[in-house]
């Protein structure tokens, strides 16, 4: 690294030397910054790529766009108040975002969640990793430059589920549907036929859709190699959900933790052996035709019984003085809310640990020695969603 | 165009030219082949920009019918308020271009920002110059009509790279880069792939190419270049790099709407970026009308029986058909990587090309060749154009494929 690099205000990332952006001897790098403005950066991020030829040789991840005082409005609003608030976080999975948060206050409170409500959190979770899942795959082929087609059968599917949220919650993304000790509305006979007929007709529209893509020669020369995240990084990073499986590493809190009935059920964690965004985007698709497992054996043994417990209490919680940590698999990784209660009415400090932030750290690292065409790709691999990134 | 010596056409195949000589019979006789140059160039005018607005409600009805959504329907017809269809959007679409604000960034070169479209488009339509559309109807009889298509045709890359570095844009410049990148590695299979053409048919001219595509095996099987091994190959490459000059999907790669964000086209707004459009697709147009010429035999009938439908009929069809399958590409494919495209070119495309052309020699020195020989010629040329395709496209594809996942 030259000096003048330096008085350029370059600094080179850990491992790697950048010159200078103004070189006489070996030609200009361009500096760009995509984002927040463009197409594929989805929402408010902003990359700060710095360029030689199509090659990036620096890249600064640039976020806060979306930032509203997440955690600061959490310690200033009651604790059953702040539940509508995590379906803000990730927007498209507010019910493991709303699970998530309902899991720390029980924990904090000690309140015990009926064997129903448990079923319908983990119907609800599977269906929300069924879209989230599906979300990513049209995104990411998006950026791949697929005119839309994938995007769209995507969001075919999208809607259905979403339809199935609207009827049982009122709300098809802001869903606020978990409760502290259970679930705020049972659902319909109805609607559990409704849920059964889609997640049997789910498997179809994934046939369809690898057989769309998956095989398409032009996607693996696009994906396949790019972006190769190393195990160990990813660890360190504390990189979880698919991206850290399709590192090879095996973690998927809903085997560790066990929360939840998840140990009743029969499920397998798909791992990739490259870590690149090949196979980021088929752990997910993986996952998906697990999930219809589970969804398939929650809607079978669901029991009868109260959806959420006779003493739980919602308004006017005051928990004892203490901490809990309440985390579970979500779509995109670990989700998880921190706690600390000094007897009152809100939390003394409200944290969320948002997986698609703490994924986003090792961005740069997988995009060195990448074209910029990669850069956009592997960062749609990574499953961001701005509101969860910038809180 | 120019008159047809055989006045013993069917009415509607000497119709065109029927319409104009009407036109242009109370001119002296000096002054006529003006008027009718200046004819056929309203003529082309008013049927390919008729032809670019229904193709871009085409284009989007089709993308939308692969999409699952029923695309744009909802323009209604002007002072009718009748929706039909969105038959009326290209129409909603122009005057939307027209009156919207034409922006020039305060750093960019005016001149050439305004020239880009403007040249773009001269150099697109220029080349519609050359294509024989119907029996009778060849605006321009040129003996070197191919060459002139395809040196007319490389101008409008420059456009672009006019277009990326006047903008003062740092997209903009990237996607000038990468359209000079394409049209120096895409120009040569292109012109590669038609070479057997001229040297089968003898002639640069395209009316003569056409001709010669105009007999019956047995009577019924047509006598098209795309029916021998050197000609199917040929046109196949000569697709894929049509599909590379006109910049359509899977290498759109200057106007990476997902990369950078509209490319060369980032900083045009209003009328400037609807006559870049409307290259676009005139190119597309010439490219797939040359293909036709070529390899399809341009306004031939497929058999005999069919020929008492006008020659332009044929050649509309035939072209209108390849424009679909450039949509129903777009509507599928993934974009390549610059250096992906490269490679394909130089070392896919250039190599499979010049080998066609010693498949085509190949194909003009056995031409004696007759019963047991004939199909010795068939299979050999099979072998030369199947073997380096295989061999090469393993090459190109190695490393990738489909992969197994463990579970935990």
């Amino acid at each position: 690294m030259s000096a003048a690099g330096e008085l350029a205000g370059l600094s080179a990332a850990p491992g790697t030397t950048v010159r200078a952006v103004n070189d006489p001897f070996h030609g200009d790098l361009l500096e760009v910054s995509m984002g927040p403005h463009h197409p594929s950066t989805h929402g408010v991020f902003r990359m700060m790529v710095t360029l030689d030829g199509e090659t990036v040789v620096k890249l600064k991840p640039v976020f806060g766009y979306l930032h509203r005082n997440h955690e600061k409005l959490g310690e200033n609003t009651t604790y059953l108040g702040s539940m509508p608030y995590t379906d803000r976080l990730d927007y498209l999975n507010s019910m493991t975002n709303n699970w998530a948060y309902a899991l720390a206050v029980e924990k904090l409170s000690g309140q015990p969640v009926p064997e129903r409500a448990e079923y319908l959190r983990i119907i609800l979770a599977e269906l929300t990793r069924l879209l989230n899942h599906t979300c990513l795959a049209g995104f990411l082929l998006q950026d791949t430059g697929c005119s839309g087609t994938p995007l769209m059968y995507a969001f075919r599917e999208r809607e259905h589920i979403l339809d199935l949220f609207e009827a049982l919650s009122g709300s098809r993304m802001m869903c606020n549907y978990q409760r502290f000790g259970g679930c705020r509305v049972d659902p319909t006979p109805g609607w559990l036929a409704a849920a059964a007929r889609l997640v049997d007709g789910y498997g179809r529209f994934l046939d369809e859709y690898e057989a769309l893509i998956t095989g398409n020669e032009i996607l693996m020369a696009r994906t396949q190699g790019v972006g190769v995240l190393q195990p160990d990084l990813a660890v360190n990073a504390g990189a979880t959900g698919p991206m850290l499986r399709a590192c090879g590493v095996d973690y998927d809190l809903r085997k560790v933790d066990g929360y939840g009935f998840y140990p009743r059920f029969e499920f397998r964690v798909p791992l990739g052996d490259h870590g690149d965004t090949y196979d980021r985007y088929m752990i997910r698709v993986l996952e998906m035709r697990e999930s219809i497992r589970i969804l398939q054996q929650a809607l079978r043994d669901l029991p009868a019984g109260p959806i959420i417990d006779a003493k739980a209490k919602n308004r006017g919680l005051r928990p004892k003085a203490g901490e809990a940590y309440g985390r579970i698999e979500g779509p995109k990784g670990e989700i998880g809310f921190y706690l600390i209660s000094d007897g009152g009415p809100n939390p003394y400090r409200y944290r969320v640990r948002p997986p698609s932030f703490i994924n986003l750290t090792v961005l740069e690292d997988m995009c060195l020695g990448q074209t910029v065409a990669d850069a956009v790709v592997i960062l749609g691999s990574v499953d961001i969603v701005l509101g969860e990134v910038d809180r | 165009m120019s008159a047809h010596p055989a006045n013993a056409l069917p009415l509607l195949e000497r119709l065109p030219v029927a319409l104009r000589d009407a036109c242009t019979s109370w001119l002296p006789e000096s002054w006529r082949w003006l008027a009718n140059s200046l004819l056929s160039i309203v003529a082309i005018f008013v049927v390919f920009a008729t032809l670019f607005a229904l193709l871009t409600l085409a284009e989007r009805k089709i993308l939308g019918r692969v999409q699952n959504r029923p695309g744009p329907n909802r323009a209604p017809l002007p002072f009718l308020g009748i929706r039909t269809y969105g038959l009326a959007q290209p129409l909603a679409d122009g005057i939307k271009m027209l009156t919207k604000e034409d922006i020039v960034p305060r750093g960019a070169d005016r001149v050439l920002h305004f020239l880009a479209p403007v040249a773009l488009l001269a150099f697109s339509i220029l080349t519609f110059a050359v294509i024989p559309y119907g029996r009778a109807l060849l605006p321009v009889e040129l003996d070197a009509a191919v060459l002139y298509f395809f040196a007319a045709g490389a101008a409008t890359e420059l456009a672009i790279f006019m277009a990326g570095w006047a903008s003062r844009n740092k997209y903009s410049l990237l996607a000038a880069m990468r359209a000079l990148a394409q049209l120096i590695s895409y120009e040569l299979p292109l012109l590669l792939s038609i070479v057997p053409v001229v040297l089968v048919a003898g002639s640069l001219s395209t009316s003569e190419i056409v001709e010669q595509q105009g007999t019956w095996l047995f009577g019924v099987f047509p006598q098209w270049h795309v029916f021998t091994p050197w000609g199917f190959a040929g046109f196949l490459i000569f697709f894929v790099a049509a599909l590379a000059e006109s910049n359509r999907s899977p290498f759109d790669l200057p106007e990476a709407e997902s990369e950078l964000i509209a490319g060369h086209l980032t900083e045009y707004s209003g009328f400037k970026y609807a006559l870049f459009f409307m290259a676009e697709y005139f190119g597309m147009c010439a490219l797939s009308g040359m293909g036709v010429t070529l390899f399809l035999g341009g306004w031939q009938a497929p058999i005999p029986a069919l020929a008492f439908i006008p020659s332009y009929g044929w050649f509309a069809a035939k072209l209108l058909a390849l424009l679909f399958v450039f949509m129903w590409i777009r509507a599928t494919f993934p974009r390549l990587r610059i250096d992906q495209l490269t490679r394909l070119a130089w070392k896919f495309l250039v190599p499979l090309a010049l080998v066609n052309l010693f498949t085509a020699a190949f194909w003009v020195l056995s031409s004696g060749w007759a019963g047991p020989l004939a199909f010795a010629r068939w299979l050999v040329a099979g072998t030369l154009v199947l073997g380096p395709f295989l061999v090469l496209g393993r090459r190109l594809s190695a490393g990738l494929g489909p992969r197994t996942y463990r579970y935990a």
